[in-house]
């Protein structure tokens, strides 16, 4: 158990390495990084020996050690476009990512579980039909034309609910939230079900399929031939054996929800950190790029790692030795 | 108890309904253990399903009625059909590595299932619980009760499926062939449970089960199935002993004896026998001009196979895994060598050692007066590529399903270079698919149109292209049905003795290796127990190893039950 | 014909899938649209010449105030409707393919050797396909469109816009094909028949493309459907973020941006046609990569 968990701790660590190499790419070979922080009334002197000092001219792997290791303390470098520090421009925008991201998945997992069972129970019903044909068009509309619907709907036919920004905030120890208050509530809401919609689609399909799957397992056949109240085998028997690959694939969903607040923060000018990454995609500002880059990656090995240890917890031939 | 009478089941599909049992009648008593035998297809397992309501959809039972005691199980509603599951019928399956659910351990499971129909306190429970292990043999019960079913070794997790289906005392039990996945020495064990658990709780057994040496050892009565309708019926020394039915008998002969060593078994009718012999004339004279010169021998000399363990921790080396251990044996020119063992006993590694799959550890392997290198050593033109030929296990998955079967068999013969004409190539195959018993107009099919045993000529068919002069036959008959066993041993010992082939012939089955075999050895983890002339190692075993697998191995006494059916 | 249907399980499937059979004429209907279009526009909206601003606007013909000429009405430049959703269709579905067969041949090439192969490569590979999977398909291909504007020049770059956009959506397309590619794989390597030809000494080459290939195609065909999808889907959002295709070359999801414009002044047209469009290429192809899952896995049935 231990090994499993070490092992799955180095394949994170060559994960976040790779990244992190690819964002030092980037910022190494995409363009020339001194006529990016220097104006035009730079000498070429000036800039050769700027150059020097960044240690630009040291062997590629020393740069890429310096990189790493200035990202591990937390320094990030300077944007291209505001010359502020980017950690700091990230970590602003980190919390209205967060929230929307999290609050979509648990819309996507309240919902597509529940529906996921229903469906794999009841195959044939005219209910399952209609979800699984609805779903399809779910999973068929792009994100940006569901935040589209749901702004002219809400916000501009019905004009219940604002279609752009957090709304109200509340700081709470440097995390600026919009979960404490009512205006900050009705902002977030369909912004995270625009992101919550195709994730809710995915996480049903797969509940579905697995369900099914597991249902058809000897285990499920033989409770069912000793008569276990067919509660308990849904719940108990059925459900918990799902989960086991459930949750790898919400795992690895977590990292496409982030990804997709893109479209999402775009569509509804959500200040989190998709809209700033699409900004520095538009004005080329590669020190930002890279660095989100390896902030989503760290998202994503980090939840995986949980999921891992939520792996150990579920599972007992990971968790109990054999004895025999 | 429970009675079935005239009972059908059907499945509805493109081609219409198709049905899977049709008047199949049926009684079975309390503390009777009622064999249901049959081939695959037979329509046994769906008898079972079709009794515990658990039938697979979309099939229904189309007519008949089943009734146990005074109840009738079609008329009950959905929730009282299964308040009826578990309560007064169970069921075993036949794999316990899947039968139990993982996450759960043991104790949960039993308890849970004896509150679903008993009123009694978890405490109360749990007792009942520990007390039905310790009575089935699990010994120190209390403790090992808090497990999961991976702690467990397949035997012993057999028995907590077996716990688990009597728990609620129920009056009948479906045991769907509750020993086919187990090794002899724990099949023994299991059917001797059962037998004890009928006679003592006096519950009523449908035993299913394809292998008659099962149903000699533990049933009572005994009902012959073959494509869905019951062919015979009765006491089981009168059917296996004096059968009335032409089938019951057929199959009877197909099966084959463990003390003694007949020629040839006698088949009804083989698949594919009515046309002309002759069609094959062409193949056999090919490969009689290619194997001219005396046969080839395999000499193995100290052969070890390891492979790296499971590595459980980071800073100690995994421990290897020892697959071979030692093994020297010799197959004489033109002879068959059969080789018995478990599973896990290293039979299969012993192939994939000699045919360059997995890389000898240590040790020589000489065929003919050539030295084998093993593994990737061996270059893929080496002339033991073409020498040594293997027949698989499984006829399902050892021909390619997307190519025809003339690609599949025209294959070995370009690929060796032996013919270059694409139309003689066709022309030797067709001809081959003869010999081996098949219609020359197999060549144009996918594999998929043919059953398993006709699969397995063709795959016999496909070695024979190659012209090899030492042929592994791994498991060849254990997929197949004992009436298609019996045609395909048929085949192998005709060709044998027609081109001097050598065979290693590998099997868990004594009987079949009894068979066939010139010369036997037994392999143990790995190690060879004992090696020796067939007859010898059959009457006079010496190893304590041997002695145990040949008491063990369920057969069918004939001659007893002859003597039985008589009085 | 009957019996022509039923000995073949998936057409018996189809003829009894309602929602197949829809689906299947919808994409054949926009596919030939697209595939046909310089023939059946009415304008060439790439050809600045070929419609006028005093065009503009025109709703559909049900509507108040159309001209018979363009059925679906034009846009604010004056572009017959019909003919812009036809030309964006037909850009969709080039870039779409295009970066499907090159994820394809990129994922099934490289997942087949992993299977077969194993270890050293099969790790190295699968590494690779990690990383990519904690970089999801937009961040993918946003990020390449980003490199491709830090380094290409200004000139080239509107040029090899298409270019970049296929490349970039084949590249974040590769690691299902290779995943999925690699299990079958792996499924295949136990099967006798492959062991069968390793033991003959064929070709690495010829077990891979000539036995292990045509027996995992049924899965790859499902991923193949549901990429396309993707792709589409992955097009338009990029186009949609203005990082995709220039407005004077528009494909769907080009012309769903400009709608968006018209979102709030009541020409709703210019946004929900081609979106209506886009919605049903994309459903129909996915309806017809879940009837192929279905058939090609009948236990889900």
């Amino acid at each position: 158990m231990v090994y499993f968990i070490l092992k799955r701790l180095v394949q994170s660590v060559f994960v976040m390495l790779a990244v992190a190499f690819l964002a030092f790419s980037l910022f190494r070979f995409v363009g020339d990084p001194i006529t990016q922080m220097t104006g035009v009334e730079t000498s070429v002197a000036d800039q050769e020996r700027l150059r020097d000092e960044l240690g630009l001219n040291d062997p590629f792997i020393l740069q890429f050690g310096r990189f790493t290791g200035d990202m591990l303390q937390g320094d990030f470098g300077f944007s291209y476009r505001t010359r502020q520090p980017v950690a700091e421009m990230i970590a602003d925008r980190i919390p209205a990512t967060l929230e929307l991201g999290i609050v979509a998945l648990l819309i996507s997992l309240f919902v597509g579980i529940p529906a996921g069972v229903y469906t794999a129970l009841r195959p044939r019903g005219i209910a399952t039909q209609t979800i699984l044909m609805t779903t399809l068009v779910g999973v068929s509309i792009p994100t940006f034309v569901i935040g589209i619907m749901l702004i002219f709907i809400f916000g501009v036919q019905l004009g219940w609910l604002p279609t752009f920004g957090r709304g109200g905030t509340v700081q709470i120890g440097g995390w600026e939230s919009s979960l404490f208050t009512v205006e900050g509530w009705r902002a977030l809401l369909l912004p995270a079900i625009t992101l919550g919609v195709y994730q809710l689609t995915l996480t049903m399909r797969l509940v579905r399929a697995e369900m099914m799957e597991v249902m058809r397992t000897d285990y499920i056949r033989f409770a069912m031939a000793r008569g276990v109240p067919m509660q308990k085998l849904h719940y108990k028997h059925a459900l918990a054996n799902t989960m086991v690959p459930v949750i790898t694939i919400i795992g690895l969903q977590f990292g496409g929800v982030i990804a997709f607040s893109i479209v999402t923060e775009s569509v509804f000018q959500w200040p989190g950190m998709g809209l700033l990454f699409l900004e520095s995609i538009r004005f080329v500002d590669i020190p930002v790029m890279g660095v989100y880059l390896v902030v989503i990656a760290f998202f994503f090995v980090l939840v995986n790692l949980i999921v891992d240890l939520l792996y150990v917890a579920i599972d007992p031939r990971l968790r109990v030795r054999d004895v025999q | 108890m429970l009675t079935i009478t005239d009972l059908a089941v059907k499945f509805p599909s493109r081609f219409g309904d198709f049905t899977a049992i049709e008047d199949v009648d049926m009684v079975i008593k309390p503390g009777e253990i009622h064999g249901l035998v049959g081939e695959s297809g037979a329509g046994k397992s769906t008898v079972g399903a079709a009794v515990i309501g658990l039938l697979q959809s979309p099939g229904y039972i189309a007519h008949g009625s089943l009734t146990l005691g005074d109840t009738d199980l079609r008329t009950l509603t959905p929730e009282q059909a299964h308040a009826v599951r578990g309560d007064r019928i169970s069921m075993i399956f036949q794999d316990p590595q899947t039968s139990l659910n993982p996450l759960m351990t043991i104790e949960d499971q039993l308890i849970e299932t004896i509150q679903a129909h008993a009123d009694v306190s978890t405490a109360a429970a749990r007792q009942r619980a520990v007390d039905l292990l310790e009575e089935i043999g699990i010994k120190n019960a209390a403790e090992r009760i808090k497990a999961y079913p991976h702690q467990f070794s397949g035997g012993m997790r057999q028995r907590v499926v077996i716990a688990l289906a009597i728990c609620t005392d129920p009056e009948l039990i479906i045991a769907d062939e509750p020993t086919t996945a187990l090794d002899v020495a724990v099949q023994s064990q299991v059917l001797k449970l059962i037998q004890r658990l009928a006679k003592d709780r006096k519950i009523a057994f449908m035993l299913i089960t394809h292998d008659i040496g099962v149903i000699a050892q533990v049933a009572d009565r005994v009902t012959v199935m073959r494509k869905g309708r019951v062919m015979e019926t009765g006491e089981t020394a009168q059917v296996l002993g004096a059968p009335r039915h032409p089938y019951t008998r057929a199959l009877m002969d197909a099966v084959p004896p463990l003390d003694y060593r007949i020629d040839r078994f006698r088949v009804p009718q083989e698949e594919g026998a009515d046309f002309e012999r002759s069609l094959g004339q062409k193949a056999e004279d090919w490969l009689l001009a290619g194997v001219q010169g005396a046969p080839t021998g395999l000499t193995l000399q100290n052969l070890y196979v390891r492979f790296a363990g499971p590595r459980t921790s980071l800073f100690r080396k995994p421990e290897p895994y020892v697959a071979l251990n030692d093994v020297s044996l010799t197959v004489r020119p033109g002879s068959i060598m059969g080789l018995v063992g478990e599973s896990g006993s290293g039979k299969s590694t012993l192939a994939k050692a000699i045919t360059g799959l997995v890389k000898p550890s240590d040790g020589t392997m000489i065929l003919g007066d050539e030295v084998l290198p093993g593994g990737k050593a061996r270059d893929r033109h080496h002339p033991s590529r073409q020498l040594v030929q293997m027949v698989f296990q499984d006829p399902y998955s050892s021909l390619n399903s997307r190519h025809r079967i003339g690609a599949v068999l025209e294959e070995p013969l370009w690929f060796y270079g032996f013919v270059k004409d694409a139309d003689q190539r066709k022309e030797l195959a067709a001809s081959m698919l003869a010999l081996v018993g098949m219609q020359p107009d197999a060549i144009d099919k996918y594999p998929h149109q043919f059953s398993g045993g006709q699969r397995q000529r063709i795959a016999v068919a496909r070695a024979l292209l190659a012209r090899p002069r030492f042929l592994i036959c791994d498991e060849p008959t254990s997929a197949l049905d004992v009436s298609i066993q019996a045609e395909i041993l048929n085949l192998l010992k005709d060709l044998q003795a027609k081109f001097g082939l050598t065979i290693l012939f590998i099997s868990h089955n004594l009987t079949v290796v009894r068979q066939m075999a010139d010369d036997t050895a037994v392999l143990r983890n790995g190690k060879i127990e004992e090696i020796g002339k067939t007859e010898d190692v059959y009457e006079r075993p010496q190893a304590a190893y041997t002695k145990s697998l040949l008491a063990l191995t369920p057969v069918m006494q004939r001659a007893s039950f002859a003597v039985a059916a008589h009085d | 014909m009957i019996a022509f249907i039923k000995r073949y399980e998936g057409l018996w499937l189809f003829v009894h899938s309602p929602a197949a059979i829809v689906a299947a004429i919808v994409a054949t209907l926009i596919i030939l649209g697209a595939v046909f279009a310089p023939w059946l526009a009415l304008v060439n909206p790439y050809d600045l010449a070929s419609f006028s601003l005093f065009d503009g606007l025109l709703p559909p013909v049900w509507e108040e105030g159309a001209n018979p000429r363009y059925l679906l009405g034009t846009d604010d430049q004056g572009r017959d409707m019909i003919s812009s959703i036809l030309y964006g269709a037909r850009l969709s579905l080039v870039i779409g393919l295009s970066a499907l067969t090159i994820a394809a041949v990129l994922g099934v090439g490289l997942g087949l050797a992993a299977g077969y192969y194993g270890g050293r490569f099969d790790a190295i590979v699968m590494r690779i396909a990690d990383v990519q999977l904690a970089l999801p398909a937009i961040l993918t291909a946003l990020l390449i469109d980003g490199i491709a504007r830090g380094i290409l020049p200004a000139a080239v770059q509107q040029d090899l816009r298409v270019a970049v956009l296929t490349l970039a959506i084949a590249l974040s397309l590769w690691v299902n094909f290779a995943r999925t590619a690699r299990a079958s794989t792996f499924v295949q390597m136990n099967k006798e028949y492959v062991q069968a030809a390793i033991m003959m000494g064929q070709r690495p080459s010829r077990i891979m493309f000539v036995h292990i290939l045509p027996n995992i195609l049924g899965p790859l065909l499902v991923i193949m459907t549901v990429d396309l999808a993707s792709a589409i889907l992955l097009e338009a959002t990029l186009s949609f973020l203005g990082i995709g295709l220039p407005a004077d070359s528009p494909s769907l999801g080009t012309l769903i941006r400009i709608g968006m414009q018209f979102l709030l002044s009541g020409e709703w047209w210019i946004l929900w046609i081609p979106t209506l469009l886009l919605v049903a290429l994309v459903v129909s192809i996915n309806i017809l990569g879940d009837f192929l899952r279905d058939v090609f896995n009948p236990r889900l049935r």
